[in-house]
């Protein structure tokens, strides 16, 4: 315990410390999300103008494929990892993680699962090029050969998650320190520990569906193919019934950041806490008796249809007790607008509006109208970029000073902050409009009545990416100086994360704090 | 609680790393090997990675017998272990779910009935049964489908019913294990536990001769339509989780009998051991009912 970090890149191969692996995690996640977010610009590039120009359908197809998998599994679920390696132990007063050479697997298995994964880009018949649903039976009977890599690829990296989301609950219910109470912990620990249970029941029936075609393709099984007895929509069942809870584990941590955010910049504590714990709890049960909503337009029975329809519209509930909380908190506070709260307001307005679609979509009838058109595509992007993407990055700029010792530069978050809020609004907003106007999504080419909205979001999604560079050199240049910070770093920040010094000792709470 | 302040936090150490790199180089190898090639890199993988394992453990005996491992420390194995298992029950699930899926739905349709019954004008002549012997493939195009359905199935009263009986009894000998190492009578938890493993192995033999009949003289194979799919799936993976339970009653068999471990009050490893193969026992009593009985 004594020892502090061996230098070399040892440290980084060999570490069980909760800090280092977060930090891999965190940069792993943003070196993914530069790689997704270029494979979604070679998209808007192709669709900047209608007609055919730079790629080949065969390969826009792969970009969205990739670009969908590598966000997903790469760049969103391991940022919030890494958040929770470093942040859930020393809220809770524990010296590392329950497990912390696991730890160091459930990360190290994600860079070889994703080398295996971009390898087939370079493979005969190119990369998976079927949707990042990857829906039977164009995942199976029409795929790549490079679709056996997907699918051992996938498998490893549930197996990294089922280990992170174990060490997880380990570490919440076992590491806690005295006197923290289940109802005493930080909201990012409690949706922390939630999504760790969805994950621990999702990810092996993701492994079970990646397992199905796997068989079906090498092995004569007939799962999907009906001349057998089997059906293509069981893989659509299957396989959202993984989906939609990993939705919600890719939003509950987000929920987590904003809450520990909002109140320490309002300077007033959270609103309505423990209702903020039930209907986070809510929410993750409600995931599990929704995933029809995903296949309305599929053929199912109408009472199918009824039940998931009106299922999904009861999320709304537990969803609006936290937006009304945050407004609340919001209430009257003593507000100040440093970039984490600039990203944690752009978070509740732009996630709200994701919702409000994600409402529209919940109608059965209405979504008839909507399915797999681009207003599918604004709607998850509205609750994936300013949702789970913009709670990553106010929480990075909200610990960055906790872990680098150093303030960030606050003009250069601002300038950072506004080109991405204007960035994402202009790339995604006409979208809902192209949509609701018939475009269909996942094509390269499209009808010229669609042009002018299809320039505007392209433009818009370059400004986006071009301005998360201005994120990363900013990161770049707190590590390495800036105005100290102090061990609160903020001047009303509740929790244990305040109390230890800035930057944090490599090792902290080897003694567990008492709380009161 | 005075051992909060000494939770064991490792030093730093190589094993997930090559832990990584076996199961990196399996995956790989694995897909490699599927998709045609040589299966070097899956077998290389595997004993690298199956080598580290051994190692890991051994560390983990190792800190535990000279007393690293605080209550506190050794209740995050158990977090771990009980979640595990969860995450093994969530696989089945999806087996299952298929199963149920299919049986209630997805086939009823194809053969004409109910709100999507209309898909039936794809196959004409289907009739949904369960077990399946005619495919839709077969129904439509007689000698020349490629999907076939199998001849017969199983009689769930024969060597399954005898299967059942010796799993239910090895959940029982495991826990009078248990119960005579709590007592600390070392000789009778090693030939209790003897016991469990050789109900284990003839479990697994006879699911080898049941194998054996279907494909040689049922005609029931992975290719014999869905019925076959689900049924080789649901009991080929309940096989592999068996050998894996009986790998590890064996390996604390060993530890047990000739390194002489486990206590009377501090045993995880076995306890670990025997609620996976309490969980097996469980998934099979799950498809003894629904594939093999009702499924007949």
């Amino acid at each position: 315990m004594a020892h502090g970090p061996q230098p070399g890149f040892k440290r980084w191969l060999y570490t069980t410390n909760h800090k280092d692996i977060g930090t891999m995690y965190l940069w792993f996640s943003f070196a993914m999300f530069f790689l997704g977010g270029i494979m979604a610009l070679v998209i808007r590039a192709e669709l900047f103008q209608p007609g055919l120009q730079i790629v080949e359908p065969e390969f826009f197809n792969q970009m969205t494929t990739m670009h969908g998998l590598i966000m997903v599994f790469g760049a969103v679920m391991p940022a919030f990892v890494g958040l929770a390696n470093w942040m859930v132990p020393m809220m809770i007063g524990a010296p590392d993680m329950a497990l912390p050479r696991m730890n160091n697997w459930s990360f190290w298995i994600l860079p070889f699962a994703f080398a295996m994964l971009v390898s087939t880009l370079f493979m005969e018949g190119g990369a998976p090029n079927f949707g990042w649903t990857f829906y039977a039976p164009l995942s199976t009977e029409y795929a790549p050969p490079s679709v056996t890599f997907f699918i051992f690829a996938v498998h490893i990296m549930g197996a990294s998650s089922i280990m992170g989301a174990i060490n997880i609950v380990a570490t919440i219910l076992n590491m806690r320190a005295p006197g923290m109470t289940l109802m005493k912990m930080p909201l990012f620990v409690w949706t922390w520990l939630i999504t760790a249970y969805l994950l621990i029941a999702v990810m092996p029936v993701l492994a079970g569906v990646v397992t199905m075609m796997l068989m079906d393709i090498h092995f004569g099984t007939s799962f999907f193919s009906a001349a057998g007895g089997g059906d293509p929509v069981l893989f659509q069942h299957v396989f959202w019934f993984f989906g939609h809870p990993e939705v919600y584990i890719m939003i509950l941590p987000a929920f987590g950041i904003v809450s520990a955010i909002i109140p320490t910049f309002a300077r007033k504590p959270l609103f309505g806490y423990s209702s903020m714990v039930y209907a986070t709890s809510s929410i993750a049960f409600l995931s599990f008796i929704v995933w029809a909503h995903h296949m309305f337009t599929v053929g199912m029975p109408i009472a199918g249809e009824l039940f998931f329809m009106y299922a999904t519209m009861l999320i709304a509930v537990p969803t609006g007790v936290k937006v009304f909380n945050w407004v609340t908190t919001m209430f009257r506070g003593s507000m100040t607008f440093e970039t984490p709260m600039l990203f944690s307001i752009a978070f509740v307005i732009l996630f709200t509006i994701g919702g409000f679609s994600g409402l529209m979509l919940a109608i059965a009838p209405a979504d008839f109208q909507y399915h797999d058109t681009y207003f599918v595509v604004a709607h998850f992007h509205y609750v994936l970029v300013p949702g789970a993407i913009f709670s990553i990055t106010a929480g990075v700029y909200y610990w960055l000073p906790k872990w680098t010792g150093n303030m960030y530069n606050e003009t250069m978050g601002k300038v950072h902050f506004w080109l991405s809020f204007i960035g994402l609004n202009v790339t995604f907003f006409p979208m809902h409009f192209v949509g609701l106007a018939g475009m269909p999504r996942r094509i390269p080419d499209y009808a010229l009545q669609f042009a002018d909205f299809n320039l505007i979001a392209s433009c818009g999604a370059f400004l986006f990416g071009a301005s998360q560079l201005v994120f990363l050199f900013n990161i770049l240049r707190t590590i390495n100086g800036g105005k100290k910070a102090t061990a609160e770093v903020w001047e009303d920040a509740d929790g244990l994360e305040w109390t230890v010094p800035s930057p944090a000792p490599y090792h902290t709470f080897a003694t567990p704090p008492v709380v009161k | 609680m005075a051992s909060e302040s000494s939770y064991y936090v490792p030093e730093q150490s190589r094993l997930p790393i090559f832990a990584t790199v076996g199961l990196g180089l399996t995956a790989y190898g694995a897909a490699n090997w599927v998709n045609g090639n040589s299966s070097y890199l899956f077998m290389l993988g595997s004993i690298v990675l199956a080598g580290v394992l051994w190692a890991w453990f051994g560390q983990v005996i190792k800190e535990n017998m000279a007393g690293l491992n605080s209550d506190q420390l050794k209740k995050s194995y158990v977090w771990g272990m009980g979640w595990f298992i969860f995450s093994e029950v969530m696989f089945f699930a999806a087996f299952f779910g298929a199963l149920f899926y299919i049986r209630t739905f997805a086939l009823p349709w194809l053969g004409g009935e109910g709100d999507k019954g209309s898909t039936n004008m794809l196959w004409q002549g289907f009739e949904a049964t369960w077990p399946l012997m005619t495919t839709p493939d077969a129904a439509v195009n007689g000698d020349a489908a490629k999907i076939a359905g199998p001849n017969a199935i199983i009689d769930p009263w024969h060597l399954p019913l005898i299967n059942t009986i010796l799993l239910l009894a090895s959940s029982v000998t495991v826990h009078f294990a248990h119960v005579f190492l709590k007592k600390d009578n070392r000789k009778a938890f090693n030939w209790w536990l003897f016991a469990t493993i050789a109900l284990g192995v003839a479990f697994l033999f006879f699911q080898v001769e049941e194998y054996l009949e279907a494909y040689q003289e049922l005609g029931l194979t992975l290719e014999s339509g869905i019925y076959g799919t689900t049924f080789f799936m649901l009991t080929g993976f309940h096989g592999a989780h068996v050998t894996l339970g009986t790998i590890m009653l064996l390996v604390m068999w060993c530890r047990s009998v000739f390194a002489g471990h486990f206590k009377k009050d501090d045993h995880f490893g076995f306890e670990a051991a025997s609620w996976y193969w309490h969980f097996v026992d469980v998934v099979w009593v799950g498809l003894f009912i629904f594939v093999y009985v009702l499924g007949s």
